[in-house]
């Protein structure tokens, strides 16, 4: 994607510095109002016309967010504890006839979605702890160390995102199935689903670009102080890089939940499935009310990780990748 | 002696931190890319050795009668991804932009879609698309006299339908790409156009647009390789069916590897997935040529 992006050219002109000056006054004001413009002026707010239809627009765009977005997980928030009958009748009712909180208990026990839910857990832990350690070892060789052939690996690590994944299912598949060298078979094993998630380009240049901007003075000054690159690495590198090491975080780990077909090609032994993989085998096996309770536990975890986490998620993570 | 002694030692790190990185990136990317091409000119079948067979997997491919529909399905799932999901995200980036005291709060409720595991959306959706007339969208379309509508269950239907929740699960993560990109338009550009008396229409095809056209190039592409790839959708909703009318390309290549009755050909498999990498990868190329032009 970087470099992709790299490609495209700046459409946007530079403003002329020239101008700058009888804006100055204007600019100055602007921060005192704590916003800079967008499309619409302050003066056009303030005609009747244009007031009335941004008014309009707002409340069209929370009412369409509200019900196309949100409409759906509180339907599933409020069908899962919700009697079958009930729900299959009347849908669209706004509030149940019986509360049957038991449709929980039922999910997570009787159809031991407990089971599935722990093994989620585990694939995205081991995930994301394969995806850092590679990632920031990664970038750290290549943004700071920078041995001779960094940039043919780097290179060649770039080259991944441009090859896409379903050439690599099957192949990859193959793999895991019988590992060259060791021959270790990883089917059926949660290396089989950790350790593919590592070979992600995107986390490598994502990291590698941050250590790049890190302030040069201050490695070289750790250098000068007879720091060597394990302990420039733990004591100088890492505890700058918090904001890339979170960024990194909350994607691998929402991607390893998220995900269905790798792990349904490397686990096929239904005790250590996660929950993508599960849960439509056991919707069909089970009652309505008990499959949608289901689908709520799976997707409450995620969802408040993303509230948690909002800020990492929404000031467009993907920004600094996708602007080269 | 020494000085070779502290050679190496300067040296050992940076390999020590490169291992991670090409043990994983050798064995899960690098090797399986080299082993695609092998293996799409092999007879591979895990029991007996492989055997060089040439072109004819490329051949059997291209003789299954699968083929075609298969092909047809994913270019009508990605035409209609284009026309359906594409204008999404940037007419609601567009709006959110200018609306900024609540953009927080839309941005939070436009990404919320993206966060729920697919699998978990197609099982809830697939809820939704009841063909009865009290299913969840045919009761909606009731209240304004339409419907029913068959939905996943009518050929035709079955695909459209597949777009829509597709783009409801996808459209939040570009809305917040525009979004981000939009906060670098330069405000001096407004007021220049107001200036020259554009009305708020005329200043987002003047301004707002051109600025973001580098950014809606490559989510176009981006979108136009992820749609040729689609397959939890028609394999959770419909496996492919009503009559094959939701088979895609990757649909395919998983029944030749994977299917209980007619999987375990490798070969095949890999075949028709570096095929659909080389027509992504040449249609990729024409289309930077013609845009850079285009954008120039």
């Amino acid at each position: 994607m970087t470099a992709l992006a790299r490609q495209t050219p700046d459409v946007a002109p530079e403003p002329e510095p020239q101008l700058a000056a009888p804006a100055g006054r204007r600019r100055r004001r602007r921060r005192t109002e704590g916003e800079t413009r967008t499309i619409t002026s302050a003066f056009e707010r303030r005609r009747a016309g244009v007031r009335f239809s941004r008014a309009v627009l707002n409340g069209a765009l929370l009412v369409f967010l509200l019900v196309v977005c949100l409409g759906p997980i509180l339907w599933l928030a409020k069908s899962a504890i919700t009697p079958t009958q009930d729900t299959l009748r009347q849908p669209l009712a706004l509030w149940p006839h019986g509360v049957d909180w038991a449709n929980l208990r039922t999910a997570w026990v009787d159809i031991d979605l407990k089971l599935y839910f722990w093994n989620t857990v585990v694939i995205a832990a081991g995930s994301w702890a394969v995806q850092m350690v590679v990632a920031v070892t990664g970038g750290y060789v290549l943004a700071v160390l920078r041995p001779r052939g960094g940039r043919i690996i780097y290179g060649l690590v770039l080259a991944t995102m441009f090859v896409p994944a379903v050439v690599l299912l099957v192949p990859l598949y193959l793999t895991v199935l019988d590992l060259p060298f060791t021959h270790w078979n990883l089917v059926n094993t949660y290396w089989g689903a950790f350790l593919p998630a590592g070979a992600s380009a995107f986390n490598v240049a994502l990291v590698k670009r941050f250590f790049d901007n890190l302030p040069r003075e201050i490695i070289d000054a750790a250098r000068v102080d007879g720091c060597g690159d394990f302990r420039l690495f733990l004591y100088v590198v890492l505890p700058m890089s918090r904001p890339v090491l979170g960024v990194v975080s909350v994607f691998a780990v929402l991607a390893a939940w998220k995900d269905f077909v790798w792990p349904l090609v490397v686990l096929p032994d239904p005790a250590k499935q996660p929950l993508s993989v599960r849960l439509p085998r056991l919707a069909a096996v089970t009652e309505l009310d008990v499959v949608l309770a289901a689908l709520l536990i799976s997707c409450a975890l995620p969802i408040a990780f993303f509230l948690v986490f909002q800020r990492l998620f929404l000031r467009g993570g993907l920004e600094g990748a996708v602007k080269g | 002696m020494s000085s070779l002694l502290a050679r190496a030692r300067a040296a050992a790190p940076p390999v020590v931190f490169l291992l991670p990185m090409l043990l994983v990136f050798g064995l899960f990317s690098w090797w399986p890319i080299v082993r695609s091409f092998v293996m799409s000119v092999q007879q591979t079948n895990l029991v007996t050795d492989p055997v060089f067979v040439g072109l004819d997997n490329f051949r059997a491919v291209l003789d299954d009668p699968l083929l075609a529909t298969a092909v047809q399905n994913t270019l009508w799932f990605a035409l209609l991804a284009l026309v359906i999901g594409y204008p999404v995200p940037l007419v609601l980036a567009v709006i959110m932009s200018d609306l900024r005291r609540a953009r927080g709060l839309y941005s939070l409720l436009a990404y919320l879609p993206v966060v729920v595991p697919p699998a978990v959306a197609v099982l809830l959706w697939r809820f939704f698309y009841d063909a009865e007339p009290t299913g969840v969208f045919n009761s909606v379309l009731g209240w304004v006299g339409l419907g029913p509508v068959p939905w996943l269950e009518d050929p035709s239907w079955a695909m459209p339908s597949l777009v829509i929740e597709a783009t409801w699960a996808a459209a939040g993560g570009t809305v917040i790409i525009y979004l981000a990109a939009l906060v670098s338009v330069p405000p001096e550009l407004y007021d220049a156009a107001e200036v020259d008396g554009a009305g708020v229409l005329s200043k987002v095809w003047h301004v707002t647009l051109p600025h973001l056209r580098g950014i809606m190039l490559i989510t176009l592409i981006l979108q136009i390789i992820g749609t040729s790839q689609v397959f939890l959708e028609p394999y959770l909703f419909t496996d492919g069916g009503p009559d094959n009318a939701t088979l895609t390309v990757l649909l395919l290549v998983y029944d030749y590897a994977f299917a209980n009755t007619t999987g375990g050909d490798y070969g095949k498999a890999t075949a028709l997935s570096l095929m659909l990498a080389g027509a992504l990868a040449l249609m990729s190329v024409v289309y930077f040529r013609v845009t850079r032009r285009w954008s120039e």
